[in-house]
């Protein structure tokens, strides 16, 4: 046991040595420039730039086009829709994906930036497959809010690059641009992944309890079973009353569906993956929630939500009611934040430990192995405690699923 | 490098919901050690209730970064 944790922590140095490595090899993008931007000026960044932990934890945790195993890109089909040109179909290896996941290639004014396709909007800029001399990020101020932009360099020109439309109304420095997309990014890889690791795991399971029926559970049977007898005891049963077994697989489902992409969001230099600290996931999971919620909901239920019994007429009117439509939406909205808020400061606090090894290091072989020792013990520690919060959060989620449905279905009190 | 106050109001939240959760967390242990066989009903109501108390940080959280925004 010691040998292979010995062993573990070995790999774990030498892999993180071998990207601080790749770190100072590394010519330094401009992400975290400051200033106004130069058109016909050099191509690529300029100056030198200090290192910034946010902003590198920030690209970590974000979705991308492409799908890293260790220092591997692999290419994922992208689907793209621009209202000036219409639909583009392609596999993200025809940007010729190089370091750090910047393409050196442009596709009908597509282009790959630290892993995700961007538009160049300029209509100088020639359609078709051209070869990049370079991409950056660059912090510069656009209508008064401070905003990273992309930028391509094509013909000692940097061109300016629009991201991709999000639907967060302009809230997380988004908002619609100039095209959508809808490519299969990394988190659906993963989900995708989970998905069939799910169902490589639990149909055996499923089969074996017709097979060997009412015989004592064999292999990943036993593996399963009480993690599934701890959820329908400790959450089902008491929350849902006599009707547990009718929400009983959707409850599974979400559980066995977010420990999945937690724990697989875990594992290092594999995918890299961050879909339930992706606000989108976890808001598609909330509204399911909400819909089975409100849809089963009995005459009981929605009696307490407007017109509480036993409570004088003025109080409901001001105060009782809209408390209660407000938390029929709060409920969802918190179920979305809280998976969303524990994981990615998860996977942020992670980034910004192996980080330390920049800030304390500047370069330089002695202070960076100094630092390298100190931030892999805080990562593994820090990858303990998100093992912990893994099963919490999926524990959690279910749990206050399980209340909510309750809530809604439980029968009238006899006075 | 400036931070904002928007940092300030994060951190109250977490000062709060910190006070929430460690108090939420000390009872349960008392109820406990008084009633070391309830340990299942506690625990489960002990992290409904931290999860409660985490999601209103939460939501104060998400404001302060969305007037940040603005």
């Amino acid at each position: 046991m010691r040998r292979y944790f010995l062993s573990f922590i070995c790999l774990l140095c030498l892999s993180v040595f071998a990207f601080s490595q790749d770190g100072h090899e590394q010519p330094p993008v401009g992400q975290h420039g400051e200033g106004t931007v130069q058109h016909d000026a050099v191509c690529g960044p300029v100056e030198e730039h200090e290192f910034n932990p946010g902003a590198t934890a920030f690209h970590h945790i974000a979705d991308q086009n492409i799908y890293n195993i260790g220092p591997w890109s692999f290419p994922l089909p992208c689907f793209l829709y621009a209202p000036e040109q219409g639909w583009s179909i392609f596999s993200s290896g025809k940007f010729h994906i190089g370091h750090h996941g910047n393409g050196h290639a442009a596709v009908d004014r597509y282009a790959l930036v630290e892993g995700s396709v961007r538009r160049i909007t300029d209509p100088a800029f020639p359609s078709g497959e051209v070869q990049l001399e370079g991409t950056f990020l660059k912090k510069m101020e656009v209508d008064g809010k401070q905003k990273e932009v992309a930028f391509v360099c094509y013909g000692g020109k940097n061109y300016a690059a629009d991201s991709k439309s999000t639907a967060d109304g302009g809230l997380f420095g988004g908002g619609i641009t100039s095209f959508y997309d809808f490519s299969m990014t990394k988190n659906v890889v993963t989900m995708l992944l989970v998905a069939a690791l799910l169902a490589w795991m639990f149909f055996p399971v499923a089969k074996a309890y017709h097979v060997r029926d009412g015989m004592a559970p064999k292999g990943i049977q036993s593996f399963v079973e009480p993690i599934f007898i701890f959820i329908q005891d400790e959450v089902a049963k008491p929350f849902l009353g006599h009707k547990w077994e009718k929400y009983l697989p959707f409850l599974m489902s979400l559980f066995f569906f977010i420990l999945g992409l937690n724990l697989f969001g875990q594992i290092p230099f594999f995918g890299n993956s961050n879909v339930t600290g992706n606000l989108a996931v976890t808001m598609v999971l909330a509204i399911i929630t909400f819909l089975l919620v409100n849809l089963s909901g009995n005459k009981h239920y929605w009696s307490h939500v407007f017109w509480m019994p036993g409570v004088p007429a003025i109080v409901k009117i001001l105060i009782l009611t809209p408390v209660e439509i407000m938390g029929l939406f709060i409920k969802p909205v918190t179920l979305m934040l809280r998976l969303f808020a524990n994981i990615t400061a998860g996977h942020m606090v992670m980034v910004v430990f192996v980080g330390l090894i920049f800030i304390f290091g500047k370069g330089e072989v002695l202070p960076s192995s100094a630092a390298a020792v100190g931030s892999i013990l805080l990562t593994i520690f820090m990858m303990a405690i998100e093992l912990l919060v893994a099963f919490i959060q999926a524990y959690v989620f279910t749990i206050l699923t399980a209340s909510y449905i309750g809530a809604a279905t439980e029968e009238a009190h006899h006075h | 490098m400036f931070g904002s106050i928007t940092a300030i109001g994060m951190g109250l939240a977490v000062v709060g919901a910190g006070i929430g959760v460690g108090t939420i967390g000390g009872k349960a242990l008392e109820s406990i050690a008084r009633q070391p066989e309830a340990i299942g009903d506690i625990r489960a109501n002990m992290i409904l209730m931290a999860a409660l108390v985490e999601g209103a940080a939460l939501i104060a959280i998400l404001l302060c970064y969305l007037s940040n925004a603005q």
